[in-house]
């Protein structure tokens, strides 16, 4: 590698390339000047063409965004230890199931169960500025109930918006029957012994058998609506009177959706009632005002520091400045390939601040190889050597001093929450590709400059 | 430049810096945000410059309600108001009857029930107390093969005196700030203290650093001499770095907004004192332990 600098050369300009492609916003139908072309550009139509599926953007964080983020803590009194983690799932997709049917974009559900016991879940909901809106949706426990046909004519015909969603077209006159969630003892994936199809086998309490048998009995060869939450999840035609207490409904299942319904009706039949331990709601003005005050802070820093650099280490400085530029670069693209990964970065405020700090750490690798080449070079040596000796001095301390700031960013990240873990994750990042830009993409280009 | 020679003087400086700030934080202690001790925080944006007349409406909206206001405070357009913990249905009645006050609006609105503050209070504590136990594990294991008669826990535990130097300087600091201009310590004052940390240490090892590489080098020379001689060679780096460090950060300071400016404070004064504790403190200390063990060696084989 100390031979020919030129294949890191090339090496760091590609992964230039790279960083610029992805870090360039869509371009949709722009038009440049006398080209009469319009010019589309999507890296996310390249990415599809590589095969990778899944769209790169920047995720930003409530507090840009605007929105509302809530922590309530999942009340597992009433539930078996052994059923804890599941009724924790099930309460999960629930809340997941309800923020799409509301049709939320990008919506966090995460859950968490502390060293306590506690069980928590968070959700995030960008955009939504109500928080008694946002409360609505995730607050209830799930409720699950069976419909069936009623007697034509007899009712009176109730207003169409007060009956779930989708049952119109299964039932000509829908009538709740009083089998609820509450009924289910336990929901199951269970595949059909002829044809090896998914099925969903469902477990009724010694009550629910009951109304179940009284259910089919009368509703044979006629359907019976499973809804959720208002909305129909499935419309199974009933075969024969089950007495059993346990029922499977057959469907076109693949073993995805199957799991899905499964996991939907647990939800259904093991409500764990939440309470709300913290909520935010940040409007979207705000937010934007303060991410165009960060963003200008982050452009002025990142100018001060070239101007700083290049008044401090001449030609050398304005070579550090290039890559501190590269390094900016990197660390971008890093944080939009994220959202590929489901450790997604989310741009907060505290974020910004700590990457726009990370430029500022960047810069002190460079420094102290500069001022080590100072030194070697009043001792007389010449430039070529006083590089390379720089570098290899230098390097004990960049390392050391790196390494703290990395194990500051490893405990924050473990102790913190929301706000803090991402500033953490930021800084980590950081330090990692600042050692890489002051380190190897200085070094090869003044190899390359001093040859 | 003899700093080992006027270390006391240094170590002086320190302390009128750091006791005003420890006598504010035992008088009045930190002012603590909601991220602390729960409560609920409103953020009301009006149409012009907000006034106290905004806020005393805003408050007494909240009042009416029976909910204790414990502060208020402006700032642009935006009147921000802190009470106890209120839940969705009280705030919903107060955003309709926002109306009365004309043109005002919901800007944000954030509550912490007051188990989540208890348990940020005791992860800040546990942070910043791992954070430093590592960092001395980590030097003294990477200062494992420093010559005679150093050794490599004292630098350990200098870099981390130094390291409580910083957080006293910004603590006290904002004890005062807190007692006096009404500065709310939060979850990313915490957040601020760990990266001053990280900053302090980065800065000391450095200093480190070259006393332990001219340790191996050089003979001939004292102790004190040789550390004094790495502070010399290593000042114009740790001035340059700081700076850069520093104009960045007052970039953000006054560019940044109001919702990250006394984080940007905070990592301001950090960093300044981690700067001049690297220096003034770190090393000196080095050298006044040396001379203490070799006077006690001295008294014992009298």
């Amino acid at each position: 590698m100390r031979k020919n600098p030129r294949i890191l050369f090339w090496l760091i300009i590609a992964l230039t390339i790279f960083a610029v492609l992805i870090d360039i916003p869509s371009v949709n139908g722009l038009s440049v000047g006398p080209i009469k072309q319009k010019i589309n550009f999507d890296i996310n139509n390249a990415l599809r063409i590589a095969g990778i599926n899944g769209q790169i953007a920047f995720r930003r964080g409530l507090d840009i965004e605007g929105g509302t983020s809530m922590t309530f803590r999942a009340d597992m009194a009433g539930i078996p230890q052994g059923q804890r983690a599941d009724a924790l799932k099930s309460a999960k997709d629930t809340i997941e199931r309800r923020i799409n049917l509301f049709g939320v974009s990008e919506p966090i559900v995460q859950t968490s169960t502390l060293t306590t016991g506690e069980s928590r879940i968070i959700v995030e909901l960008p955009g939504v500025s109500d928080l008694n809106q946002a409360r609505n949706i995730v607050g209830t426990t799930a409720q699950l109930s069976f419909w069936e046909e009623g007697a034509t004519g007899s009712a009176k015909i109730a207003s169409s918006s007060a009956l779930p969603l989708g049952i119109a077209q299964v039932l000509k006159n829908p009538v709740k029957t009083n089998l609820t969630g509450n009924d289910i003892q336990q929901t199951s994936v269970t595949f059909d012994t002829n044809t090896g199809k998914p099925q969903v086998q469902l477990t009724f309490t010694a009550d629910g058998t009951q109304k179940f048998a009284d259910i089919t009995k009368r509703n044979v060869n006629k359907i019976v609506a499973i809804v959720l939450d208002n909305v129909v999840v499935e419309a199974p035609n009933v075969q024969q009177a089950i007495l059993s207490g346990s029922a499977v409904i057959t469907g076109n299942f693949t073993t995805d959706t199957a799991n899905q319904l499964s996991t939907e009706l647990n939800a259904g039949a093991l409500p764990v009632s939440l309470t709300l331990l913290q909520s935010q709601v940040v409007g979207p003005t705000l937010g934007l005002a303060s991410l165009e005050k960060s963003l200008l802070a982050g452009i002025l820093g990142l100018v001060i520091i070239i101007v700083f650099m290049s008044i401090l280490y001449g030609r050398l400085g304005v070579l550090a400045s290039f890559a501190l530029f590269l390094y900016t670069l990197f660390v971008l693209a890093i944080f939009k390939l994220s959202s590929l990964t489901p450790y997604g970065i989310t741009l907060t405020l505290s974020g910004i601040a700590g990457f726009i700090l990370s430029i500022g750490m960047a810069v002190d690798a460079n420094i102290l190889i500069f001022e080590r080449m100072k030194e070697e070079k009043r001792l007389g040596k010449p430039t070529q050597a006083a590089i390379e000796i720089g570098f290899s001095r230098a390097w004990t301390s960049i390392r050391d001093s790196n390494v703290s700031t990395l194990i500051t960013s490893a405990v924050l990240y473990r102790f913190g929450t929301g706000a803090v873990r991402g500033f953490a994750l930021v800084l980590a990042i950081g330090v990692l590709v600042s050692m890489f830009s002051a380190i190897i993409v200085t070094r090869t280009f003044l190899r390359v400059i001093y040859k | 430049m003899d700093i080992i020679g006027k270390k006391y003087f240094y170590f002086l400086i320190s302390l009128i810096v750091i006791i005003p700030g420890l006598i504010s934080l035992f008088l009045f202690g930190l002012n603590l945000s909601i991220d602390f001790t729960g409560g609920t925080l409103i953020t009301v944006s009006v149409p012009k410059q907000a006034t106290q007349k905004d806020a005393n409406s805003v408050s007494s909206l909240l009042e009416k309600e029976g909910l204790k206001v414990s502060s208020t405070q402006t700032s642009n357009n935006l009147v921000m108001v802190r009470t106890e913990t209120m839940d969705q249905k009280q705030d919903s009645k107060f955003v309709s009857d926002l109306f009365s006050v004309k043109g005002a609006k919901q800007e944000e609105f954030q509550s912490i029930g007051p188990t989540i503050g208890a348990e940020t209070t005791t992860n800040a504590a546990a942070a910043v107390a791992l954070a430093s136990i590592f960092i001395v594990l980590y030097i003294t294991w990477s200062f494992r093969k420093i010559p005679k008669p150093a050794s490599s826990l004292r630098f350990g535990i200098c870099a981390v005196i130094a390291l409580i130097h910083d957080v006293l300087v910004v603590v006290g600091l904002f004890a005062i700030f807190g007692h006096f201009f009404g500065v709310e310590v939060d979850s990313l004052f915490v957040t601020a203290l760990l990266t001053i940390i990280g900053f302090s240490v980065h800065d000391t090892i450095v200093v480190f650093d070259r006393i332990r590489e001219n340790l191996k080098r050089v003979s001939g020379l004292s102790f004190e001499q040789v550390v004094n001689e790495s502070i010399l060679q290593t000042l114009d780096r740790s001035l340059n770095t700081s700076l850069t460090v520093v104009l960045v950060l007052f970039a953000l300071l006054l560019f940044g907004g109001d919702s990250i400016r006394w984080f940007v404070v905070a990592l301001l004064i950090g960093v300044i004192s981690g700067t001049y504790s690297s220096i003034f403190n770190a090393s000196p200390l080095l050298v006044l332990w040396q001379e203490l063990s070799e006077k006690i060696k001295r008294d014992k084989n009298k």
